[in-house]
């Protein structure tokens, strides 16, 4: 019985000592200015494991959960955050450009839930960017660690979040490891910028940034940006296709001239 | 639910809504719950907040007592205004009561500290 109850400590430690973690990784991938306390959003904060590392980093969080008993163990713990019972599929619902930045651990995959017959995971996924879009505050990001459970949900997730306004993609930590293999979203609003390098990998074109780079090549709904050189390449091809003359494409094809043309 | 979340929180994911702020508050039951002072942190996030409605908002709770109704030139240098503005945007708890929206009339509760925005079926937009 005793060895039953320390395996079972011993696996709740780890699990806390994960999230943590986990949390600590997400405000990496964050980049909040250094040395400054900002004001954040905890997407599914649930007991507040993840506020605690939020607070230990001397940051102020408002959390937000779909489960008022987890709520409730956070009220327990003594968490410094405000907490809020909310359905992120139903939207955030805080001011406009009030958050400094935004986390989830473990929470977004119960978006592709649909708990009710009511629900349309898509239309709750439109919803939850949308609204969280215009609750960060100018060049904000949110980082969101997750577990996808396919190629088609992690596609799903990237596309909402474009159509709400944001940049970004999706970094694999360790993507060698089945075991300790992350995913972490990371949202800008302000531009695009590129994707911190993950961890455990030393191939600098991998996974991680295949989402940034086809969404800075391609507008929202999948075309290439127009003027850019992809843009400039098709439209050549439907010249021909339709049999006008066109120039041959070469290396100066879509090359960027300089300031004086 | 402390005044700084009450500062941020909005009804606008109710149908028909368009700001859904400020909330109003009714509260049954008060605490107030240590929390460590950052002055640096408070500094900051006095810029963010809609100061005249947290000043409301306190005095709807009986909080407003030396707490100025607009921010002052070098608030920021003000360590004894920024303790004031420090207890009650973080200490001061409304545990029980309920918030009201500004537009539509929707009540929330607020239970054990915290409020329960959770909307049914029909109230989604």
């Amino acid at each position: 019985m005793m060895k039953r109850l320390e395996s079972i400590h011993k696996s709740t430690s780890r699990i806390i000592e994960i999230q943590g973690q986990m949390t600590e990784r997400c405000l990496e991938l964050l980049l909040l200015p250094e040395d400054s306390s900002c004001l954040l959003l905890d997407i599914g904060c649930g007991s507040g494991l993840s506020g605690t590392v939020l607070e230990e980093n001397g940051h102020m969080w408002i959390g937000m959960d779909i489960s008022s008993s987890m709520l409730d163990v956070a009220v327990e713990r003594d968490t410094e955050g405000g907490l809020v019972l909310a359905d992120m599929g139903e939207g955030v619902p805080f001011r406009a450009g009030c958050f400094d930045g935004a986390v989830s651990v473990s929470a977004i995959q119960w978006l592709f839930n649909a708990d009710k017959k009511t629900h349309n995971p898509v239309k709750r996924l439109n919803k939850f960017f949308t609204t969280l879009y215009s609750s960060l505050s100018r060049s904000a990001r949110a980082v969101f660690q997750f577990y996808p459970e396919n190629e088609k949900q992690l596609e799903l997730l990237t596309t909402q979040a474009m159509k709400a306004g944001f940049y970004g993609g999706v970094v694999i930590d360790y993507p060698n490891s089945a075991k300790a293999k992350k995913f972490f979203l990371v949202l800008m609003t302000g531009g695009v910028g590129p994707l911190p390098q993950a961890l455990g990998t030393e191939e600098p074109d991998s996974l991680q940034v295949k989402y940034a780079k086809r969404e800075a090549t391609k507008g929202i709904r999948g075309k290439p940006i127009k003027n850019s050189k992809d843009w400039i390449l098709e439209k050549k091809e439907r010249r021909r296709k339709q049999g006008k003359i066109t120039k041959p494409d070469t290396k100066y094809t879509g090359r960027k001239r300089s300031g004086r043309f | 639910m402390k005044l700084i979340t009450h500062n941020m929180l909005t009804s606008k994911c109710l149908k028909g809504v368009v700001t859904g702020y400020p909330l109003a508050i009714n509260a049954t039951d008060i605490k107030v719950k240590e929390v460590d002072f950052n002055p640096e942190f408070i500094s900051r996030v006095i810029p963010k907040l809609d100061w005249e409605v947290l000043w409301v908002a306190a005095d709807s709770i009986g909080h407003s007592d030396g707490l100025p109704r607009s921010l002052e030139n070098k608030y920021d240098e003000n360590e004894e205004f920024l303790k004031k503005a420090h207890k009650v945007l973080l200490e001061v708890e409304v545990e029980e009561g309920h918030l009201t929206c500004p537009e539509s009339g929707r009540q929330f509760p607020i239970s054990k500290g915290i409020p329960n925005m959770l909307l049914n079926e029909a109230e989604v937009q």
